[in-house]
């Protein structure tokens, strides 16, 4: 068995369960409800799960990235409706796809510095409705309506509308500051790489395979049951489906046509979803007989260009992470990357195994080296799971908990990348058995 | 993947020996067999842009000619391994080496019968296109059967072939037409203006666009030079499969343009509407367009065999015309304004000051903050301060709308500026641009006050029109630091930078102006110091003497019709509202008190007197002309004119013809241009022929007032001077050096 990473003075902190609803794709079963709805899912379903008697939380954090604008405080609405006590505070994070991971370390942090004791993080997408707004020139006429006096000057602004400022603005999974999609940038950081159309499909046929495997064998226990108002209870991910190689290849790019490699089957899918966790000071958790499912250790946030090195967060949040607890990548038995796009996943592979990359972009004098395969994402990962953008955070860290404790590994590395060019890794130990 | 890529270096490694042992020769082109696609690369590796020179046309027809020989070849690209530069065009030495309009003509036939046969290639070509494709390297890319192009800001296409007084001479105007449409096509070869990516892709100019790559495991230009090829050799392969179709099913508004242009009456229409905007922006005295005009109406009308003819004659006569001489020697005389002769200074200029938040001040901000350079905007009021701010803001807005930037780098520009009342920061200023009022004792006030908080190696930088430097110089505790940056209103189209050295300012210092300048993206002449330097000096005769021909009864509206008739861009009187009646009257007097009666000419009282009323210019909203916001019609100022009445001159009708007019105004100009030079305060007549187009809007078509001399005879123009000089005396005595000129015919001020 290796060393503990417990660092003198550093206080211990655990994860002690962490539950997800199933993930489906967008616009099917979940299509009805509002996203307070499936956080407050997620969080019943941590406190069925764990027992806990809800006036034993000291707070709640919560991520979101398409924030439905009645419930900005998602978490505040979600904690009130799971029946939480109404004097635990919450808050709403908002991080891109490292929002959960946000929450959590939020909570990591408000314990650490011996704030709180134990804390509910977790995160919630829900893309089968997103807020669609009236065009900036149709708003303002309409909020100048509200504050004209005479009939006279109503008449004239309901006069002034055309019909162009009747079109809606749609909100685009695009980065703000390049007006450039994400799928758009994925594909062009593939082709820096060189990564092919094929590596890319084969990478995706491999998260779907393994993701099928794991939840036919059980694997995705954090997965709970869910009974959708109006609808049937949802216990499983619908986004799994392992296709084969001829038919991936038949699928037309989806972002740069008509050479591009990106397509709609080596890419994360819209999903609705929601995820929690609880974190606890080891002390507490003990105290109150849990037996907790991992350390929450070193973790990291790292941010680059967000044009033309959007996704590459993983490169260069690994190696950080990795030096900060005097590991190398040897040392680590699980890794769950966030898999944004198959093509993503290949490119930042290729960048951790250049040392040329390292020198010339990161400032390092060597490479880090790439995870081996056979520890990287066993059970499925975002392409096939599905990636509902905040929730995804907690999964991975759950995941890495569930494979260290069934392969008996003692290290476990999250990392993931963001919009805004950001990027995220956290170094997880197994508690002992 | 470790075998894979060990057999791609080993397949890249026997191609390149083959290359070698069978082509030891060849320099610029160069190919590569990837299965049964030709990969002809360019690369002219001893200049920084590719062009058709003689040695890459004699290359590129060898390679051609293997590639068609070669039955395992079925399709080609073309491509460029030079980053930033696909083929910037014709190379223009391979023109000017020609004596006769034929040798030119056959030039041109040559490229004809080259792209001809590229056109009718078996196997199709792909143009990949990154970097400049410009003229000849266009005609080219256009004579290929399929076009990619990169996203990259460094790819432009377009024919600016017209801007040197030429025409496209490789079919770009028989070719162009039958691509794009008649409007579209005019449009490129006319204006000569360059095309981006995006909008050629609408154009229908280029068939596929590729992004530009970030990092990967090459350098970002390398790898995307490389993706480029990679997405050209499968369009190849797509086209020789015919996967791709070669012709694009046209859309309805594309067919029925078609149709309207089957009728030769439409057709008619359009070349006499676009002759008609030609002769009234040119006023005939370029002959290109016209010429252009006139081969795209032969293409199309007689056929192919009268179109080709008519292009190449048309390229060969064109090209012996002193407009294109003159235009072709402003390019270089640019090219070499835009490199530093004075070196690389110690320090480069990483913080800069401007003080003043005026028109200039502002603009100066404006050139600065977007090319990465923190700037200090201080003003000595808030109003000042708000007014310069949002100038900059406004400046850079606008580019958004134009889509040459983003609302991102906007932001990311502005984030340079600093706004502020006080000399808060001065003291970690590498330069300070002071743009204060123009008036020697504020000038002083300001650099001792600046010099106070400044640390030492800081350069001090006037931007003054006409007040001497060494004048300005005179209170500073360093001396060699200080130096004259002449800008021109408005800073942010206006190309020109003139810097004033006095016999103090150090070669470093001056190295640094020019740097900074550089960076601003200015065409820089250095000049010497004296009252109103080069450009202001050759200026004010020609004002006094436009005011004196107002004086003589010559309505503004004639007076700019005379002057915008030779050439000039903007007409005498505009060009006085627009500097400023205030500033003319200032420099008259500042001048005419440095050199006496030879500045005479106008009475200065009239100018004093519009002042008085308020008549500074356009600035003021009245001057010659009145100015309406948003409104283009302009009126002349009747109220100017009757103060006019009371300076009253009776003409000399032996000297007052309309060519007289022109000539007086423009000899006076050139002679003082010449009198600079023979003085020293020009350094050599290339930067006296740029100061004047770029900064004075002297005729392009003459090409600079030296130029001028050189083509139209030093000998009639002092001819004609000495007949003004009875009536007016020495305001029109020739110089020394042009009067040598005049004796010599055989001096030139340009080889």
């Amino acid at each position: 068995i290796k060393k503990t990473l417990a660092k003198p003075g550093v206080k211990n902190i655990v994860l002690v369960d962490g539950v997800r609803t199933p993930f489906l794709q967008s616009g099917t079963i979940y299509a009805d409800l509002m996203p307070h709805d499936l956080a407050r899912a997620a969080l019943q379903g941590l406190l069925n799960r764990t027992g806990l008697p809800k006036d034993a939380v000291d707070y709640i954090v919560y991520g979101t990235v398409i924030q439905e604008v009645k419930t900005s405080n998602v978490a505040r609405e979600a904690a009130l409706g799971a029946g939480f006590s109404d004097k635990t505070p919450a808050h709403t994070v908002t991080m891109a796809c490292i929002s959960s991971n946000q929450a959590m370390t939020t909570a990591v942090g408000l314990i650490a510095a011996g704030q709180c004791d134990a804390v509910v993080a977790g995160g919630v997408e829900f893309m089968s409705d997103v807020p669609i707004r009236h065009s900036r020139r149709m708003r303002k006429t309409m909020l100048s309506l509200n504050k004209a006096k005479t009939l006279g000057a109503r008449l004239s602004l309901l006069g002034s509308i055309r019909l162009a400022h009747l079109a809606p603005e749609l909100p685009a999974v695009a980065e703000f500051s390049t007006a450039e999609t994400m799928g758009h940038s994925a594909d062009r950081l593939a082709a820096a790489f060189g990564v092919s159309r094929l590596e890319q499909d084969e990478f995706a046929l491999r998260s779907h395979t393994l993701a099928k495997k794991a939840q036919d064998s059980g694997l995705l226990s954090d997965v709970i049951s869910f009974k959708v108002p109006g609808k049937d209870i949802v216990s499983k991910d619908n986004g799994i489906r392992p296709s084969t190689m001829e038919q991936m290849a038949k699928l037309k790019p989806a972002f740069i046509k008509p050479h591009g490699t990106v397509t709609a089957a080596n890419s994360s899918f819209l999903t609705d979803g929601a995820s929690a966790v609880l974190i606890m000071s080891e002390e507490k958790a003990l105290a109150m007989g849990y037996k907790p499912k991992a350390y929450l250790r070193d973790f990291v946030y790292v941010s680059q260009d967000p044009k033309d090195q959007l996704l590459l967060g993983p490169t260069y949040a690994t190696p950080k992470v990795l030096e900060k607890s005097g590991l190398t990548l040897n040392d680590i038995d699980v890794f769950e990357f966030h898999e944004a796009f198959a093509g993503q996943i290949m490119a930042n592979l290729k960048a951790m195994e250049s040392d040329w990359f390292a020198q010339t972009y990161m400032g390092r004098k060597t490479k880090v080296g790439a995870p081996p395969m056979e520890k990287f994402n066993s059970w499925g990962g975002s392409l096939s799971l599905g990636h509902p953008f905040a929730a995804t955070g907690c999964r991975l860290v759950t995941t890495v908990a569930h494979r260290l404790q069934k392969e008996g590994g003692q290290y476990g590395l999250v990392a993931a990348c963001a919009a805004g060019g950001q990027g995220h890794a956290m170094v997880i130990e197994a508690y002992p058995q | 993947m470790a075998g894979v890529r060990a057999l791609g270096s080993l397949s890249r490694l026997t191609t390149r020996r083959y290359n070698l042992t069978m082509f030891p020769a060849r320099t610029h082109v160069n190919y590569e067999i990837k299965g049964d696609v030709a990969v002809i690369r360019m690369n002219d590796p001893s200049a920084r842009v590719n062009t058709l020179s003689v040695q890459m046309q004699r290359e590129m027809t060898e390679v051609m000619d293997e590639v068609w020989g070669n039955s395992a070849v079925q399709s080609v690209v073309l491509i460029s391994s030079k980053p930033g530069s696909f083929i910037a065009g014709a190379d223009l030495n391979m023109i000017q080496a020609c004596t006769t309009a034929e040798e030119v003509t056959l030039l041109s036939q040559e490229g004809q019968k080259m792209f001809e046969k590229i056109e009718k290639s078996p196997k199709p070509i792909v143009a990949a296109i990154n970097g400049s494709c410009l003229g000849g390297g266009l005609e080219f890319a256009i004579a290929c059967q399929y076009r990619i192009a990169t996203k990259s800001k460094k790819t432009v296409l377009g024919c600016p072939e017209v801007m040197l007084g030429l025409l496209p001479g490789a079919g770009g105007t028989q070719r162009l037409p039958k691509m794009l449409g008649l409007p579209s096509a005019f449009d490129m070869v006319l204006t000569g203006r360059s095309i981006r990516p995006d909008k050629a892709k609408k154009m229908g100019l280029v068939h596929q666009l590729v992004d530009t790559l970030g990092p990967g495991l090459k350098s970002p230009e390398e790898r995307t030079i490389e993706y480029l090829e990679e997405v050209a050799v499968e369009a190849a392969r797509g086209l020789a499969k015919k996967q791709i179709p070669l012709t694009k099913e046209k859309g309805l508004m594309q067919k029925i343009q078609d149709h309207v242009m089957s009728y030769p009456f439409v057709r008619q229409q359009i070349y006499n509407t676009v002759q008609k905007k030609v002769m009234k922006q040119t006023k005939g005295l370029y002959p290109a367009p016209l010429k252009i005009i006139e081969c795209v109406k032969a293409g199309l009308e007689q056929g192919p065999t009268a179109g080709y003819l008519a292009e190449s004659q048309n390229f060969g006569k064109l090209a012996m015309t002193p407009e294109s001489k003159a235009l072709i020697g402003l390019y270089h005389g640019q090219v070499t304004c835009k490199k530093n002769r004075f070196g690389t200074p110690e320090k480069e200029v990483k913080a800069l000051a401007v003080l003043g938040a005026g028109l200039m001040g502002a603009g100066i901000a404006q050139v600065s903050v977007d090319k990465g350079i923190h700037t200090i905007l201080k003003d000595t009021t808030l109003e000042g301060l708000s007014r310069g701010e949002q100038q900059v803001y406004k400046g850079l807005n606008d580019k958004t709308k134009k889509k040459s930037i983003t609302t991102f780098e906007r932001d990311s520009f502005l984030s340079n500026l600093t706004g502020q009342l006080d000399y808060n920061g001065f003291n970690k200023a590498d330069m300070v641009i002071e743009a204060v009022f123009e008036d020697l004792s504020i000038k002083h006030k300001v650099l001792k006050e600046v010099e106070a908080v400044i640390p030492p190696h800081c350069i001090f930088a006037t931007n003054t029109s006409a007040l001497p430097i060494k004048d300005i110089a005179a209170v500073s505790k360093r001396p060699e630091k200080v130096i004259g940056m002449h800008y021109f209103s408005p800073v942010d189209k206006m190309q020109l930078l003139e810097i004033i050295t006095t016999d103090k300012t150090s070669k470093d210092t001056t190295a640094s102006a020019v740097a900074v300048g550089l960076k601003q993206g200015k065409v820089i002449i250095v000049v010497g110091d004296g009252p109103g330097f080069y450009t202001t000096r050759c200026l004010a005769p020609m004002l006094a003497e436009a005011v004196r021909v107002l004086q003589e009864g010559v309505d503004p509206k004639k007076l700019d019709s005379l002057t915008t008739g030779f050439g000039f861009p903007v007409g005498a009187a505009t060009l006085a509202d627009e500097v400023g009646i205030d500033v003319a009257a200032h420099v008259a007097e500042d001048l005419g008190k440095a050199f006496g009666s030879r500045f005479g000419g106008g009475n200065i009282e009239f100018l004093k007197s519009m002042v008085d009323k308020g008549f500074k210019g356009r600035k003021s909203g009245k001057g010659c002309y009145i100015y309406q916001p948003g409104l283009k019609r302009r009126d002349v100022n009747t109220e100017a004119l009757e103060i006019l009445e009371s300076y009253k001159l009776t003409p000399n009708a032996a000297i007052s013809s309309d060519s007289d007019i022109q000539y007086r105004l423009v000899s006076r100009f050139v002679n003082e241009a010449v009198l600079c030079l023979q003085e020293g305060i020009l350094a050599n007549p290339v930067e006296g022929d740029i100061g004047a187009v770029f900064g004075l809007g002297f005729p392009p078509c003459l090409g600079g007032p030296f130029r001028f001399v050189d083509s139209f005879g030093a000998d009639k123009l002092v001819e004609k001077m000495r007949k003004f000089e009875e009536v007016f005396g020495n305001q029109f005595t020739p110089c020394q050096l042009l009067l040598d000129h005049a004796k010599d015919p055989s001096k030139k001020f340009h080889k």
